[in-house]
């Protein structure tokens, strides 16, 4: 028993490791692709991005040992610290933080920089499958849900003071894991009415949204009268309460759309609803990354053949705009098949965590999966033009050393916990 | 019960989202493939056809291109620059390099731009072994335009920079390129410009060039610009210009048996040279912002002016027509022509006759009586006036007045030949008789006219009672003349009611008493009428119309001098001088000539301004 357990690769999940290599792997390719400059064709080149890649890839090995030689129980017990102190580590950017694109989410060590917020995200899994884990854990009450709303709320508006609003938006993820753990699904149709409502006030106008929820509402509302009435003479006052509110959302967003929104904020999405064409300033990015995966065609021009991608012409290629590489040179095909392993990834993450007997290491492996799926919607779907332009790294693939070690840190913790549950009972 | 579990289900769903848009994106919408600007990594290079030239009608170059060197910067791929040399080498300072810079990373890093415009031949070529050394800056030749004879901008237009609009309207022109804005330039545009070749260059992965995009499938060839032959007749454009110098006014020649435009002047003019070159953009705004001389007003096509006088001819030819007098009709002038009670109602006239005249002495000693009394029988042979109003209306707008004339040329405007409705309208309870417009019979009143408008009338009336549409090209390689110019148009007036007119028009040259017979020319029968308009401006224009010879008429010619006093002061001895000048090919009144090219009414300009001023 002693023996087995020194082992620290017993019990690990290979065919998730192997997931994850294949992704580092590929990454890198569309990396060096999108990175590598007139006659460099040398691996290791240190001046240039896909060579600082290939150390941080490299550094992330003994990284990964150091995760899986800590016990699993030391995790969960040292959460809350874990936690605390990597809230720490973001207010302390207010005074350390060094500026890195008008953000200050960095902190500077000479030839590298650390981005905490990659790493807070694993801090608060863990944290919230702490509280979720406790014994008195129960999501229909109201006490249970401001202690999990505020675990999400310190670090999502942290970052957003950095300001990094597209980081933030990660937290959202967690509402997938409460939704798993006994959240009442009213919330998240709550959720899903209000973005339908946010988004067609946006391009039809508040009044035209406002009278055609109002007829939406009286069919319901008459609907009850008809089939249902005894629900209606329950809840009709509640029906009409929930369109009071409805309206009064309608309305506030137009107030913030139109008075707190700064221009910038209202141009990105006005191209994306399509409400403006601009192909030159502000929807440039989109664009160009949208004309470069159009570009690929079925088969793709080809590893590092890519016209558009060797051009230079989409702006943070290598980081958030990574998958554009992957749309012209590996094309409908190689697109398709990046995709299908994210979801398998996810999937089998998903898995495992469902055949967890601790409760805790359920959660974050819930919560990493739920945390992988937001990070690959919001950035392939920008990439694609589907979604406003949101600066967020695609796992494994975007350029840049604390994302990567983030993620490596998100996913092996969880192999290690799922490692344990051979000890678990 | 399972749970069901929304974030595989999110993950699934999402997932097949986007696989179906990227198929769509790249194997359906077929937007993104056709080589544009936007696709960044195929180079579009235009290859542009040098513009046409202009010749007048003998064939001397009017408008030819001269080369023009812009220096272009590219300022992501400027490195290493010794600034010092490059700066003693352009002649700038370091402020300037900086700034000029500075615009040009503003405008795009990756496009280039022009660092600075319009090099002189001299500078390029010392420049040209040394541009080698500074990376990311380059020469560009351009073509620009020249002007060998300094003579008629408003002809001959100019070409500048297009602008937003023509852009949005049409796609062709890309920022940057030149387009015809005024002129022929503007009226033959597509023909001078020809068409630009199209090269799409495909890059590599270093935004090298690598050779031509899909083997040139989508490229084309250039189209040179085509040469245009004017009607214009330099050398009489460049002596009318001469005679009206220190004058403002408009003179239109056309030759009445092809409406072709001999000469087309409008004073003060300006030398079309100032429209190219570095101080292009200096000079324009100095012309375009002389409110007071307005020297791109083009008076010939744009001034309009009470006709005067000379529209007596057409009053003529509508009681003729009417049968309301013979040419043996006679009225007796007395100074002047009552049509009502009241003290005012009263047309002076100056005649000096004062026994019964027929048609011909009221032509030559140009009567208002006699024409105010044709022009009242016109209108009142109908029962309402509205309707003589509208025949007389109809019988004036055969001679092509009171509306555009629709031709090639850039700008025009109406003029004005009131009708019935026009004078329901100002007189709204439909309370309105002959005399309540008695001046139109005069060329005064509600009539206005361009000058253009009456030398085709002038032109109508020396054919006899038709006119082909005046126009500017007389010949375009390899393209027929628009048939709307070869085309007669005919006026509602019989062929026999022209020799009675013509025959007073001959004696008011001819006639010791004729109005304009001190610019008689011996040896050619010259045709005439003179007209002094009066405007509310200041002193009356002066006003004159030819044609000659008589039978055979081969110029007929309208000419404007603002504030001339009046016909035979100016207008006339310079149309009798043009004629002479374009049928012997020189003039034999030395004296006459000499006090047109010296004669000025700056001072009766400068006493407008002043009053202007005061009030």
């Amino acid at each position: 028993m002693r023996s087995k357990k020194n082992n620290i690769f017993l019990g690990i999940d290979w065919l998730l490791v192997l997931f994850y290599f294949i992704l580092i792997f590929l990454g890198w390719l569309s990396i060096y692709s999108a990175t590598v400059a007139e006659d460099q064709y040398e691996i290791i080149n240190l001046s240039s991005e896909y060579g600082k890649q290939l150390i941080w890839i490299a550094l992330s090995i003994p990284l990964i040992i150091l995760i899986l030689m800590f016990d699993a129980k030391v995790y969960e017990k040292y959460a809350s610290i874990i936690y605390v102190v990597s809230l720490f580590s973001l207010l302390g950017l207010f005074v350390f933080g060094k500026n890195i694109n008008g953000a200050t989410s960095w902190y500077g060590f000479g030839i590298f920089s650390l981005q905490p917020s990659e790493f807070v995200k694993a801090a608060t899994a863990l944290a919230m499958a702490k509280l979720v884990s406790e014994k008195m854990f129960n999501l229909k009450k109201i006490e249970t849900q401001i202690q999990a709303i505020l675990i999400l709320f310190f670090p999502a508006i942290l970052i957003t003071l950095q300001p990094d609003p597209g980081s933030a938006l990660v937290y959202g993820a967690f509402i997938f894991v409460l939704n798993r753990e006994g959240l009442p699904f009213y919330f998240i149709t709550v959720g899903i009415v209000a973005l339908v409502l946010f988004i067609t006030t946006l391009i039809f106008g508040y009044l035209i949204t406002l009278i055609t929820s109002l007829g939406l509402f009286l069919f319901i509302l008459l609907y009850f009268s008809f089939y249902r009435k005894k629900a209606f003479r329950r809840g009709w006052l509640k029906i009409i309460g929930i369109y009071l509110m409805s309206a009064l959302f309608i309305f506030s967003i137009d107030l913030v759309f139109n008075h707190v929104f700064e221009q910038r904020h209202r141009d990105r999405f006005n191209i994306l609803l399509g409400k403006t064409a601009d192909t030159k300033s502000i929807g440039y990015n989109t664009n160009q990354s949208v004309t470069t995966i159009a570009n690929g065609g079925f088969f793709g021009k080809g590893f590092l053949e890519g016209e558009r991608t060797k051009g230079d012409f989409v702006p943070e290629q290598q980081t958030d705009y990574i998958f554009t590489t992957v749309g012209e040179e590996w094309g409908f095909l190689g697109s398709s098949v990046v995709i299908i392993l994210f979801v398998l990834f996810i999937l089998r993450i998903i898995t495992i965590a469902e055949r967890q007997k601790s409760k805790f290491s359920r959660v974050y492996g819930y919560s990493i999966a739920a945390i992988f799926f937001t990070h690959f919607t919001i950035n392939i779907g920008m990439v694609l033009g589907l979604l406003p332009t949101i600066g967020i790294p695609l796992p494994f693939f975007s350029y840049g050393g604390s994302a990567l070690w983030g993620f490596t840190v998100l996913l092996f913790i969880f192999i290690k916990l799922d490692a344990n549950r051979i000890y678990e009972w | 019960m399972k749970r069901f579990n929304l974030l595989s289900f999110s993950v699934i769903f999402i997932s097949i989202i986007y696989i179906v848009r990227i198929f769509y994106l790249q194997i359906l919408d077929n937007s993104y493939n056709i080589p544009t600007l936007n696709n960044s990594a195929v180079k579009v290079v235009y290859d542009y056809p040098e513009r046409g030239y202009i010749y007048d009608r003998n064939g001397i170059l009017l408008v030819a291109n001269q080369a023009s060197y812009d220096i272009m910067i590219i300022p992501n791929e400027v490195k290493h620059l010794d600034t010092i040399e490059f700066c003693d080498l352009l002649k700038i300072s370091k402020e300037d390099l900086i700034k000029k810079t500075e615009k040009a990373i503003k405008y795009s890093t990756r496009i280039p731009s022009i660092f600075l415009p319009q090099l002189s031949k001299n500078d390029y070529a010392f420049l040209q072994e040394k541009m080698y050394k500074y990376k990311g800056f380059y020469i560009q030749k351009r073509s620009i335009r020249e002007y060998p004879v300094k003579s008629a901008p408003n002809v001959l237009g100019y070409i500048s920079e297009v602008n937003e609009g023509s852009i949005a309207k049409n796609p062709y022109y890309q920022i940057g390129e030149l387009i015809g804005t005024a002129g022929i330039e503007k009226t033959y545009e597509k023909i001078l410009r020809g068409t630009k070749g199209v090269k799409f260059i495909q890059r590599n992965r270093f935004n090298k060039e690598i050779g031509s995009f899909k083997n040139g499938a989508f490229d084309t060839l250039p189209v040179p610009g085509k040469d245009i032959t004017l009607t214009i007749d330099s050398k009489l454009q460049q002596y009318g210009e001469a005679l009206m110098a220190n004058k403002r006014g408009g003179i239109v020649a056309i030759e009445p048996s092809s409406g072709e435009i001999l000469a087309l002047i409008s004073m003060p003019t300006y030398d079309p040279n100032l429209m190219v070159g570095r101080e292009r953009s200096a000079n324009f705004t100095k012309l375009y912002l002389d409110s007071i001389s307005r020297p791109l007003l083009d008076r010939g096509l744009q001034a309009q002016y009470p006709p005067g006088s000379p529209f007596k001819v057409i009053s003529a030819l509508v009681a003729l027509q009417e049968n309301v007098i013979t040419p043996h009709t006679t009225t007796t002038c007395f100074g002047g022509y009552r049509y009502g009670s009241g003290a005012k109602s009263i047309m002076n006239c100056h005649c000096e006759t004062g026994y019964p005249i027929e048609l011909n002495t009221a032509i030559y000693r140009s009567c208002n009586s006699y024409f105010a009394n044709a022009y009242r029988k016109v209108i009142e042979k109908y029962k309402k006036p509205y309707d003589g109003m509208n025949v007389w209306n109809k019988h004036v707008e055969s001679f092509g007045l009171g509306n555009y004339l629709n031709n090639d040329l850039s700008v025009g405007q109406k003029g004005n030949i009131p009708d019935g409705d026009y004078y329901n309208k100002v007189y709204p309870n439909g309370r309105w008789r002959s005399t309540a417009t008695i001046s139109n019979a005069i060329g005064q009143g509600e009539v206005l006219t361009t000058p253009i408008q009456l030398a085709n009338m002038t032109a109508t009336v020396s054919n006899r009672g038709f006119y082909f549409t005046p126009h500017i090209a007389k010949h375009i390689e390899g393209i027929p003349l628009d048939k709307k110019f070869t085309i007669p148009n005919y006026t509602t007036i019989d062929k026999k009611y022209f020799e009675p007119v013509i025959e007073g028009l001959f004696n008011v040259v001819d006639n010791p008493r004729g109005t304009a017979h001190w610019s008689k020319v011996e040896g050619i029968d010259i045709c005439g009428k003179t007209g002094t308009a009066e405007n509310p401006h200041g002193q009356d224009h002066s006003i004159f119309i030819a044609f000659a010879p008589k039978d055979d008429p081969k110029i007929a010619i309208a000419v404007f001098v603002e504030n001339g006093y009046w016909g035979s002061r100016w207008a006339g001895p310079i149309a009798t001088l043009m004629i002479e000048k374009y049928l012997n090919g020189k003039t034999n009144r030395p004296l006459v000539e000499e006090r047109m090219f010296n004669g000025s009414i700056q001072e009766e300009y400068n006493k407008q301004i002043q009053g202007k001023l005061k009030h």
